[in-house]
């Protein structure tokens, strides 16, 4: 029964997008969506087949669904021509160090909690 | 010739096109990533968006009219975002033992993030408004314009470079974390998704469905947590 969780799915962001507005919370909807999914699996003790198939279905192409919005920087490269390089720079290098800096923080923190452990 | 031209006057303000487009586009991207071995600089977004604002620019069509076939793959962004809670689950024993190494490193994240785009940003000569809106870049899309907004950055802008964050993670983000030596996709995954949100989470679901899921888990979180640190770092600075 995939429509039926097609439906669950769309209510539940549904859901999100009005929790959201209600509570002006600077959150997107489809986040507390995501949360609400997440309970209901947890007390379903894991995800049915049909929902399970649908997530992966649609995650393993997540790269298409960007093309639209990113597509849209069409529009505003004037706005960019005066300073794409030092905003270019700027966001690569700090891009870079954040991954690195995360990384690193997370894989230091998990090996001191495994010596702990042991 | 004439009536060949009357059917693409037609066809260009259809959605039917632009569609059949985005999606081809992606098609096209992918079979060249997969060819190439997942060169890098192949990445399938980077490929796709630049294929498709090719074309734009060649016909002279504005963004408005692209749209109009694009939005109905725009909104399948809402339902993916519902449905990462499925992969997440699977990692929930792990999540459960991990939270607080994930958070701190999630703070971490955050910040450097925030300090090094200001640092940089004021280093190379950026203006207040163009570093505004560059301070959130790490927050997926409607926050970061949201925040931007607040503080006398250019929504608009603001969405440009998140979308430029997120290619650049996308992009570089599996050879750096390999030339680090990083094997656990858990770690790779949160990390791309902390700095570089859904493009780097879509290119972290091509890696492992793990490093997936905690590349959403992270885009989720620092989401939030950007929202309000960027506040904060704005006072700071004194900006």
């Amino acid at each position: 029964m995939i429509p039926a969780f097609i439906a669950l799915v769309l209510l539940l962001q549904l859901a999100g997008e009005a929790l959201v507005r209600a509570l002006g919370i600077p959150i997107p909807g489809p986040v507390i969506g995501m949360l609400l999914l997440l309970v209901i699996v947890i007390f379903q003790g894991g995800p049915p087949k049909p929902l399970q198939a649908l997530a992966t279905g649609l995650l393993n192409h997540l790269s298409l669904l960007f093309i639209p919005a990113g597509a849209g920087v069409i529009s505003y490269l004037a706005l960019l021509a005066d300073n794409w390089l030092p905003v270019l720079v700027t966001i690569i290098i700090s891009t870079m160090l954040t991954i690195v800096v995360t990384a690193f923080t997370l894989k230091f923190l998990i090996r001191r909690m495994n010596r702990e452990d042991s | 010739m004439d009536g060949l031209f009357q059917i693409w006057v037609y066809l260009a303000e259809q959605p039917l096109l632009w569609l059949a487009v985005t999606v081809s586009a992606y098609v096209v991207a992918q079979q060249l990533f997969l060819r190439s071995g997942g060169f890098p600089l192949l990445n399938p977004v980077l490929v796709s968006i630049t294929l498709v604002v090719l074309l734009l620019l060649a016909t002279g069509t504005d963004y408005d009219t692209y749209f109009e076939g694009g939005q109905y793959v725009h909104f399948l962004l809402g339902p993916a975002t519902v449905l990462l809670a499925v992969p997440l689950y699977a990692q929930i024993h792990r999540l459960r033992r991990q939270w607080l190494p994930l958070s701190i490193a999630l703070l971490a994240g955050s910040v450097t993030a925030i300090a090094s785009t200001v640092v940089l940003g004021l280093g190379l000569g950026l203006g207040p408004s163009t570093l505004m809106s560059l301070m959130p870049k790490s927050a997926t899309t409607p926050i970061a314009m949201g925040v931007a907004e607040k503080l006398g950055g250019e929504a608009a802008l603001a969405a440009v470079f998140v979308m430029l964050s997120g290619i650049t993670g996308a992009v570089a983000g599996i050879p750096l974390l390999r030339l680090l030596g990083e094997r656990d996709p858990a770690v790779k995954g949160f990390a791309m998704g902390v700095t570089a949100h859904g493009i780097a989470t879509a290119r972290a679901f091509q890696h492992s469905n793990q490093a997936g899921a905690y590349a959403g888990l992270g885009m989720g979180l620092n989401g939030a947590l950007t929202a309000l640190l960027v506040p904060l770092f704005a006072w700071l600075f004194g900006l």
